[in-house]
């Protein structure tokens, strides 16, 4: 187990409003670990739509989702926020000194006093494409991502899809492949053109496989694959095939965090509206993800969440000390934590 | 207006009397038709609000637009007839629509 990772808070999720957060609770001097799934920061921001334009953040008459969360990384530089990406929690445990311990899939493990959940529609995972016993194969010889090329050596691949991920794929595995198949169900392509290219000079080469069509079955036993059945406009084809990777996108789950003890409604989190406090002390929800009678799933709602969750965190990190509300225009105090004075 | 015909995956149908210019996502998620999500809320960014177009109307709804197409990629058990509702905008040529929600958006 690594070391442990000793904190105020963590925030679950480095979307809008997790961001958002990290300057409500710097002004009250609370130290800051964010833990997201995704690469990067910005949550469906960055995922869903960093080019679209959102119309309803107070003062942007028109910001895109990639501008937004940029300005947001701007706003909370003072803090020092440390990012964990490409994570997820697995564990939210409390302790019996009433710090909570948050574990994720890379095995670290955080101290926190307070946990902070902002993620939004839950964690993006892998979308499953509708092949009918593909669960059987997921770990063996279908998989989502490539963590280890080496599984891939001499294989018999089979990548489907048009984008970016399928083609780089594709030509970063088709040296060490025994055999390399691309399917995408039309002819043209979401990657970019050069990668495109690149893949059609090997077809043509002889060195990777393209059909036009969609996986309809898989052969195999034992989670081993050995062909996929592609169905064109001209009927099934079976190709050989040890390893399928299909890359479908990303869909949102609320994964682990139904294990953690909260309690639920319609997978969303209730909370007190006073506190954005869930019903287990310490533990917050802020944005999407949490519940209470009249609700909106706006960005601004969750940023005003962010700073009333603060006040009753603050109460929990730094128990017995006055909670000073004061102004950013006018206090000192907070002018010099944001390095403005 | 057109009145559009929602029938969900167990067969159930849905009628909407839908304003020219909304759009037939909207329609959906204003009354409740189970098994369209629109997770992105219409920004054709998700794949979420899937539907079949019923065969006598695909002329008529036309074919989705690159930036839909490139979205369908991510959907569920595409079809020949499949478009994504938030991108089929309701007018008085659409009246008697009638759309299949496929079985499920994920």
């Amino acid at each position: 187990m690594s070391e442990m990772i000793k904190t105020d808070v963590v925030i679950i999720g480095a979307g809008p409003v997790g961001l958002f957060a990290v300057f409500e609770l710097g002004l009250y001097d609370l130290k800051c670990h964010l833990i997201d799934i995704l690469d990067r920061p910005g949550g469906q921001c960055a995922e869903l739509y960093p080019e679209k334009p959102i119309y309803d953040i107070p003062a942007w008459p028109v910001i895109s989702g990639h501008e937004l969360t940029e300005k947001l990384l701007e706003q909370i530089k003072p803090f020092s926020p440390e990012f964990h990406f490409n994570r997820m929690v697995t564990k939210l445990e409390r302790q019996e000194d009433g710090t909570f311990h948050v574990e994720t899939d890379e095995g670290e493990v955080f101290e926190a006093k307070v946990v902070v959940i902002a993620a939004g529609g839950g964690s993006f995972q892998p979308k499953r494409p509708p092949v009918p016993g593909i669960e059987e194969y997921e770990g063996k010889s279908v998989f989502y991502s490539v963590r280890r090329m080496e599984e891939f050596r001499d294989q018999d691949i089979l990548i489907v899809g048009g984008g970016d991920s399928a083609l780089d794929w594709a030509l970063n595995l088709q040296p060490i492949a025994r055999s390399l198949t691309v399917v995408h169900r039309r002819a043209e392509f979401r990657a970019a053109p050069d990668s495109v290219k690149k893949m059609f000079e090997l077809v043509e080469s002889g060195s990777v496989r393209f059909e036009l069509g969609q996986v309809a079955g898989l052969k195999g036993a034992d989670g081993q694959l050995s062909h996929a059945v592609i169905k064109g406009s001209e009927g099934e084809v079976e190709i050989p095939t040890t390893r399928l990777l299909p890359f479908f996108g990303l869909t949102m789950k609320l994964g682990p965090i139904a294990d953690w003890g909260l309690n639920l409604h319609e997978n969303l989190i209730p909370v007190n509206v006073e506190t954005f406090e869930t019903s287990e002390p310490g533990i917050f929800a802020i944005g999407d993800i949490n519940w209470y009678p009249g609700k909106l799933k706006l960005i601004l709602s969750g940023f005003h969440e962010a700073a009333l969750m603060t006040q009753a965190a603050k109460r929990i990190v730094n128990p017995g000390e006055r909670v000073v509300f004061q102004y950013t225009t006018s206090s000192t105090s907070l002018q010099k934590k944001l390095g403005v004075s | 207006m057109a009145k559009i015909t929602f029938v969900a995956f167990d067969g159930t149908r849905i009628e909407a009397e839908a304003e020219n210019g909304s759009t037939v996502m909207e329609n959906a998620i204003r009354h409740a038709v189970p098994g369209i999500d629109a997770e992105c809320g219409g920004a054709c960014a998700c794949a979420t609000c899937h539907v079949y177009v019923d065969e006598e109307w695909t002329s008529t709804t036309g074919d989705p637009e690159a930036m839909e197409e490139d979205m369908l990629d991510f959907a569920y058990d595409v079809r020949p007839n499949s478009r994504l509702s938030c991108q089929i905008r309701v007018s008085d040529e659409l009246d008697g629509l009638v759309v299949h929600v496929p079985e499920r958006q994920s």
